[in-house]
C-alpha cells in the first residue's frame, strides 16, 4: 500500500518529526517499499487466532508497596538540557 | 594472551599467570592499536577498566574470586552504566551519562568482570550492518570495506579482532546471531525473559534479549550463567535461577534430533552457506545426532510480522526522546513543538526515523487491527509451528544468514533487502525462543554461521551442541588477518 | 420546548499507595520540585515498570463495592501523546481488559427518592506530572513529582439528569473511596477530580444530543454550577438556531462560566496498544476473596444498620453515614455515652455540625472529640445536668477549656438535686408571685410553666426541672 503526502505529514505529526517536501517524497517511497512488505501478512489465515503479546504469556508479578527511591535529582538533572531551582523548563506553552 | 578464549584467561588468572591489571592494559592497548581500522568501540574507558582491574585483583588476592573475577570485556552501548556514557550508537544520546548501571552489566561488574569500554552498534539497535550508528560504520575484521552485520556489529567485530575474548549484545530480531555469523563468532540469544531487560534501552520490549557474544559456545556458557537469573526490576523478567550451563557441555549429542527446516534451505540461500550447513549437519551426525526435516510454514511471515511489532513497539518507546529531561536538544527551539519536531529529527538518523514512521502508522487510527493486530496474531502461528515441530526434534539447524557479509553501503538504499537479512533469525524473537550462532565454514576469506534454534530454556542444549560441535572444527579459533 | 439534560461523569481518584504505581517513589503531596521523581517516573532510558501491588489491591476493593464485573485479566495499554509532564511520551493506562467492569452505585436524590446510577468501567494509570506556566516569563516549568501517581478513573454511564444529580453521584463516590481507604479524597490536592460530558435532547427524545466535555471540576460546587451553566448556554444555542459541537471546555470558577479549548489541542490519535513492559495482570478468585474479607462496611449497610440497630430515622442515618468520619464519630459517641443514640445523632447533626460548618473546622480537626461528646450526653442522661447547661459545656470544649466533668465542675454546672434546696426556692417563687398561683389554682395548668421558668431561673439553670415542677404541684395543689 502506498502512502500520500498528507498520510505521510500526519504520521510525522503524530511522532513529532519534522519532514519538509523532499522528505515527504522519499518517505512516501520507502515507507510504501516497508509497507509492500508487511502487506504479505494479509495472506495469512489468521483467523480467529489469539493474538501474542508476550512469547510466554505470563502474567504480573506485583510488587510490595514500599517506598524504595531517594532523591536524586541532582543526578537526573546533571545531563538535562534546560533546568531552574529543580524545574525541567521548555518553550513556554500557552494554554 | 589475548588470543586467549574467556576460559583460558580465567585459568591463567586463577594460576597467577597474570594479574587483571596486566589484562585489562594488554587489551586496552590492542583496542587502541586495532581500532581505528574496526570502529568497533564507541567509549573506551580505560581508566574505569583499570580501576576495576585493581579491585579485582585485590579481590583474588583476598581469596574472594569467582571463574569470571578480573578479566575484561566490552559491553554494546545500549547498555546504561553509570558515570560512563551510554549513547545507542545515537546523536540522541551523545552526551548521555546514565545515572545507573544495566542488570546485566550489574551482575558482570558483580563477578568482579572489567569493562574495557562500549561497543559501536546501528543506532537504537536499528540496523543489521551496524551502518546506522551516529558513530560511523564498523568494519568487519576479515574485509575491509565489508559489514560485520548489526546491530551489535561493533561487540562482534570487537570478538572477532580479539579486541576482548568477550562481548555483550542485545537481539531483537538477529542482532546477536546475525553479526555473530558475519564475524564468524559465537553468539547466543536466550529465552525471551532469562536476561534482564533493565537499564538495557528499549528497541522493541516484546522481543529485545540481552546474550553474550564469545569466541566459543563454552565461553558464552560461562558468561550467560552470570548475565542471566530473575530480575525484580524487569516485569518480563522470569522467576527461575540462572542455570550452570557450563555443566552441560560435554553431554554425549546421541539419540538428539536435529530439524532441518526445509524453509530455511529454498531459494535465496547462497550457495556457499548451504554447503556449509550440510556439512556442519553432517558432522553433527557423525557425532551421534540424527538429521530430520521439518516444516515451519508460517517463517516467510516472520519479516512482515517483525516489521509490524518491532516498529510499532519501537515508535513509543522512543517518544521518551523528547529533547526535555535528557539527551539532545535542538538549538533555539520556537516553541514546544519546535522543540520536540527539531530535537527528534536533528536526534535521530534516517533509519530510525523510518521505523517510528512505519510503527506510528502501523498502530494509527483505523490500521491497529489490519497491521499490529494481525502481526501479534501472525506471531501465534509462528509460536505454535515451532511447538510443533519441538514435538518431533530436540533443536532446530539452519543458517543464521542467507549470505556472507555484504559490502559497505551495498544495502543502504534498499531497506527492504536489508531487512531480508534477518530472515531467519526474527522468528525466534518473535516466538521468545533461544537460538544461537556459531562459525561453521568460509566463503572466501568470510564466516559462516550455523544457527541453532531450541525450545523455551533449552540454552543448556544449544551451547552443548555447539560445545561438541567446536571440539572437532576448528573454525572458530581461525583469526582475521591483522588480528593476529 | 422541554429540555433533558443528559450528563455522564469521569471521576479520576488518586489512590492513598505509599509508593507510586509503577516505581518505589513517595507519593507524598508537597515536596520540592522533582525530589520525587525517579529514574522510571522521568522516563529515563532503560528503566521499567513494575506494578505495585497495592494499587490493584484498592482498584479490586473499588470494584466489590460497586458490585462490578472484575477481570479474570487486566491489561495495561499505552496512550501516546506528547506534552512536557508526560515523561515518557505515553501514559500507562488501561484501554481493553480494564481492572473493574460493569458496576452500579445507588444515590439519594435532594427530593428524597433514589437512584441507581450504573458505571461502565473503571481503570489503573498513571497521573501525569505538573506544567507550570506561570513561573518563569518565557518557559514552562515542568514538576514530575506527580507523575506516576495511581490513578483509578471512574466512567459512569450517562444516566445522570441534572447537576444536582451529578454532585449527588460525585459526593456518593466520594464517601465510597474514603469509606474503603483507597484514596485521601482531597480535592484542594487533585485526589479526586471530576470531568462532566453533558448534552442535552429534547424531552422524551431516545436520542442523545451532542456533548461537550467539561474538565477542570475539582469541588462539587464547581460542578453544579459548571453543568448548569453548560445546560443553559447549549439549550440558548439550539433555540437561537446554532448546534452544539463535540468539544472539550473548561470551566472558570472565577467568571462562572465554560469556554472551548477549541484549537488549543492538536487532533488526537492515541495509538493505544498493550504495553510490552508488563504483563497482564491476573485477577483470580482467591486474590479476590481475599480483598472481600478485608471490606469495611459499606454506606448504604451502615446506614441500615443504623436505622435497625439505634432506631434513627433514614434521613438521619443518611446524614450520619455520608462520611466515615462522621458514622465513626456518632458511633464513639454512642459507645461512650452508654447507648442513648437518639440523643447522641441530635447533638452530632446539631451542635457539633453547627460548631464546625461555623467555625469551618473539618470533623477530624474537632476540638471535642466523640469520646467527650459521648461523656457530655451521659452527664445529661444521669442528670448532673440539663440538655440547656449541657450546651454551655459544649462550647467551653469547644474552646478547649478541658474535659466534661472538668468544666462542670469548674463552672459550678452541676444540677441542683438537693430537695431542701429545691423546696427553698419553689417557696420563694410561690410567695413572690400570689396572681400566677391564685390562677394556677382556679385551674388554668399553663400557669404552672411560667412558675418552673422562675424557678430554674433563680436557680441559675441549676435546679432539676423535674423535681422543681413536682414539688409545685405538691404545694398548689
Amino acid at each position: 500500500m502506498a502512502l500520500d503526502k498528507n498520510t505521510v505529514d500526519q504520521i510525522a505529526t503524530l511522532a513529532r518529526l519534522s519532514v519538509d517536501a523532499d522528505d515527504n517524497a522519499a518517505y512516501q517511497d520507502e515507507l510504501g517499499q516497508i509497507l509492500a512488505l508487511v502487506d504479505q501478512l494479509d495472506a495469512a489465515a489468521t483467523g480467529d487466532v489469539a493474538p501474542l503479546a508476550h512469547p510466554l504469556e505470563l502474567t504480573a508479578r506485583l510488587r510490595a508497596d514500599e517506598v524504595s527511591e531517594t532523591d536524586q535529582r541532582d543526578a537526573f538533572q546533571a545531563t538535562a538540557p534546560a533546568v531552574a531551582s529543580g524545574y525541567y523548563l521548555v518553550p513556554k506553552v500557552i494554554d | 594472551m589475548y588470543l586467549n578464549t574467556l576460559v583460558a584467561q580465567a585459568r591463567a588468572l586463577a594460576a597467577g599467570e597474570i594479574s587483571s591489571t596486566e589484562l585489562t592494559r594488554l587489551h586496552l592497548d590492542r583496542c587502541q592499536q586495532l581500532d581505528s581500522r574496526l570502529n568497533a568501540i564507541i567509549t573506551l574507558s580505560a581508566e574505569t577498566a583499570l580501576a576495576q582491574a585493581e579491585a579485582a585483583d585485590a579481590r583474588r588476592a583476598a581469596g574472594q574470586a569467582g571463574p569470571l573475577t578480573g578479566i575484561p570485556l566490552l559491553h554494546k552501548d545500549i547498555f546504561c552504566t553509570q558515570g560512563v556514557r551510554t549513547s545507542c550508537g545515537s546523536r540522541m544520546l551523545d552526551n548521555f551519562v546514565a545515572p545507573y548501571d544495566a542488570t546485566v552489566v550489574r551482575r558482570l561488574q558483580d563477578a568482579g568482570m572489567v569493562m574495557l569500554g562500549k561497543t559501536n552498534m546501528d543506532e537504537f539497535a536499528m540496523g543489521s550492518s551496524n551502518e546506522t550508528s551516529y558513530y560511523g560504520p564498523v568494519t568487519n575484521p576479515w574485509r575491509a570495506q565489508t559489514v560485520p552485520g548489526g546491530s551489535s556489529g561493533g561487540s562482534a567485530a570487537a570478538v572477532a579482532a580479539r579486541l576482548a575474548a568477550a562481548a555483550t549484545g542485545t537481539d531483537t530480531g538477529g542482532s546477536i546471531r546475525q553479526p555473530a555469523a558475519l564475524c564468524g563468532i559465537t553468539g547466543i540469544k536466550p529465552t525471551y525473559g532469562r536476561v534482564s531487560r533493565y537499564g538495557m534501552i528499549a528497541f522493541a520490549s516484546s522481543l529485545d534479549q540481552a546474550g553474550p557474544m564469545t569466541r566459543t559456545a563454552e565461553d558464552a556458557a560461562l558468561l550467560l550463567s552470570a548475565m542471566s537469573g530473575f530480575d525484580p526490576l524487569d516485569s518480563t523478567s522470569i522467576e527461575r535461577d540462572s542455570e550452570d550451563y557450563s555443566a552441560q557441555l560435554g553431554d554425549s549429542l546421541e539419540g538428539l534430533t536435529l530439524g532441518l527446516p526445509k524453509e530455511f534451505f529454498g531459494a535465496g540461500l547462497h550457495p556457499d552457506v548451504a554447503a556449509a550447513i550440510e556439512t556442519a549437519a553432517a558432522e553433527l551426525e557423525k557425532l551421534g545426532a540424527r538429521l530430520k526435516e521439518i516444516t515451519l510454514p508460517n517463517s516467510s511471515l516472520g519479516i512482515p510480522a517483525y516489521y509490524v511489532v518491532a516498529p510499532a513497539e519501537a515508535s513509543s518507546n522512543l517518544a521518551r526522546f523528547d529533547g526535555v529531561r535528557y539527551g539532545y536538544r535542538c538549538a533555539d527551539p520556537a516553541d514546544l513543538q519546535d522543540l520536540y519536531c527539531r530535537s527528534r529529527s536533528e536526534g535521530f538518523g534516517r533509519e530510525v526515523k523510518r521505523r517510528i514512521m512505519i510503527g506510528t502508522y502501523a498502530l494509527s487510527s483505523g490500521y491497529y487491527d489490519a497491521y499490529y493486530l494481525k502481526a501479534q496474531q501472525v506471531r501465534r502461528l509462528i509460536r505454535d509451528d515451532f511447538q510443533r515441530a519441538f514435538e518431533a526434534v530436540d533443536v532446530i539447524l539452519g543458517p543464521t544468514t542467507p549470505a556472507p557479509a555484504f559490502g559497505l553501503n551495498e544495502k543502504t538504499a534498499d531497506p527492504v533487502s536489508m531487512y531480508l537479512n534477518d530472515i531467519y533469525t526474527v522468528t525466534a524473537n518473535l516466538a521468545g525462543l533461544p537460538a544461537m550462532s556459531l562459525p561453521a565454514g568460509f566463503s572466501g576469506e568470510l564466516p559462516i554461521g550455523m544457527h541453532l534454534i531450541g525450545n523455551y530454556f533449552s540454552e543448556g542444549r544449544l551451547l552443548n551442541v555447539a560445545h561438541r560441535y567446536q571440539q572437532v572444527t576448528d573454525w572458530h579459533e581461525r583469526v582475521p588477518e591483522g588480528c593476529e | 420546548m422541554e429540555w433533558e439534560t443528559v450528563i455522564g461523569l469521569e471521576i479520576h481518584v488518586q489512590l492513598n499507595t505509599k509508593s507510586k504505581i509503577f516505581s518505589g517513589s513517595s507519593t507524598a503531596y508537597g515536596a520540592e520540585p522533582n525530589s520525587q521523581a525517579s529514574a522510571v517516573d522521568l522516563g529515563l532510558p532503560g528503566v521499567l515498570p513494575v506494578l505495585n501491588r497495592e494499587v490493584v489491591r484498592k482498584a479490586v476493593k473499588f470494584g466489590l463495592a460497586i458490585n462490578a464485573e472484575l477481570a479474570g485479566q487486566s491489561v495495561f495499554a499505552r496512550k501516546n501523546y506528547f506534552y512536557p509532564d508526560l515523561p515518557k511520551g505515553y501514559q500507562i493506562s488501561q484501554y481493553e481488559l480494564p481492572i473493574v467492569g460493569r458496576g452500579a452505585i445507588d444515590i439519594d436524590l435532594p427530593d428524597g427518592t433514589r437512584k441507581t446510577i450504573n458505571i461502565t468501567r473503571a481503570h489503573l494509570e498513571e497521573d501525569a506530572g505538573k506544567s507550570i506556566h506561570d513561573l518563569y516569563s518565557d518557559s514552562t516549568a515542568v514538576d514530575l513529582n506527580r507523575a506516576g501517581t495511581p490513578l483509578v478513573e471512574i466512567v459512569s454511564e450517562p444516566e445522570m439528569r441534572s447537576a444536582a444529580e451529578a454532585a449527588a453521584y460525585m459526593k456518593t463516590l466520594h464517601a465510597l473511596v474514603r469509606y474503603l481507604d483507597i484514596s485521601d479524597g482531597n480535592m484542594q490536592e487533585g485526589s479526586f477530580r471530576c470531568d462532566a460530558n453533558v448534552s442535552v435532547r429534547p424531552a422524551g427524545s431516545e436520542q442523545f444530543g451532542t456533548r461537550a466535555e467539561l474538565k477542570n471540576l475539582n469541588s462539587f460546587r464547581f460542578v453544579e454550577q459548571a453543568i448548569n451553566y453548560e445546560v443553559e448556554r447549549q439549550i440558548a444555542l439550539i433555540e437561537s438556531g446554532g448546534e452544539v459541537i463535540q468539544e472539550t471546555r473548561l470551566y472558570d470558577p472565577n467568571k462562572g462560566e465554560t469556554r472551548s479549548m477549541r484549537g488549543k489541542e492538536q487532533a488526537h490519535d492515541y495509538r493505544y496498544f498493550p504495553d510490552p513492559d508488563l504483563l497482564p495482570v491476573d485477577i483470580d478468585d482467591s486474590f479476590i476473596e481475599e480483598i472481600r474479607a478485608e471490606l469495611p462496611e459499606l454506606p448504604a449497610a451502615r446506614r441500615q444498620r443504623f436505622i435497625e440497630q439505634y432506631e434513627l430515622s433514614d434521613y438521619d442515618s443518611g446524614v450520619l453515614t455520608a462520611s466515615r468520619e462522621l458514622a465513626d464519630y456518632f458511633e464513639t459517641s454512642v459507645t461512650t455515652a452508654g447507648g442513648h443514640a437518639k440523643v447522641c445523632a441530635n447533638w452530632t447533626m446539631g451542635e457539633l455540625s453547627a460548631a464546625l460548618n461555623r467555625d469551618g473546622v473539618e470533623l477530624s480537626r474537632s476540638t471535642v472529640s466523640a469520646r467527650q461528646l459521648g461523656e457530655l450526653v451521659a452527664r445529661i442522661q444521669d442528670q448532673t445536668i440539663s440538655g440547656k447547661i449541657a450546651k454551655t459545656v459544649f462550647d467551653a470544649l469547644w474552646n478547649g477549656e478541658g474535659e466534661v466533668d472538668q468544666v462542670i465542675e469548674d463552672r459550678g454546672l452541676k444540677q441542683v438535686t438537693d430537695t431542701g434546696a429545691i423546696e427553698q426556692l419553689v417557696d420563694d417563687v410561690i410567695a413572690a408571685n400570689p396572681d400566677q398561683c391564685e390562677q394556677y389554682r382556679n385551674g388554668n395548668d399553663k400557669v404552672l410553666g411560667y412558675l418552673v421558668g422562675q424557678a430554674m431561673k433563680q436557680s441559675q439553670g441549676k435546679a432539676n426541672p423535674q423535681q422543681v415542677n413536682e414539688l409545685l404541684r405538691q404545694k398548689l395543689d
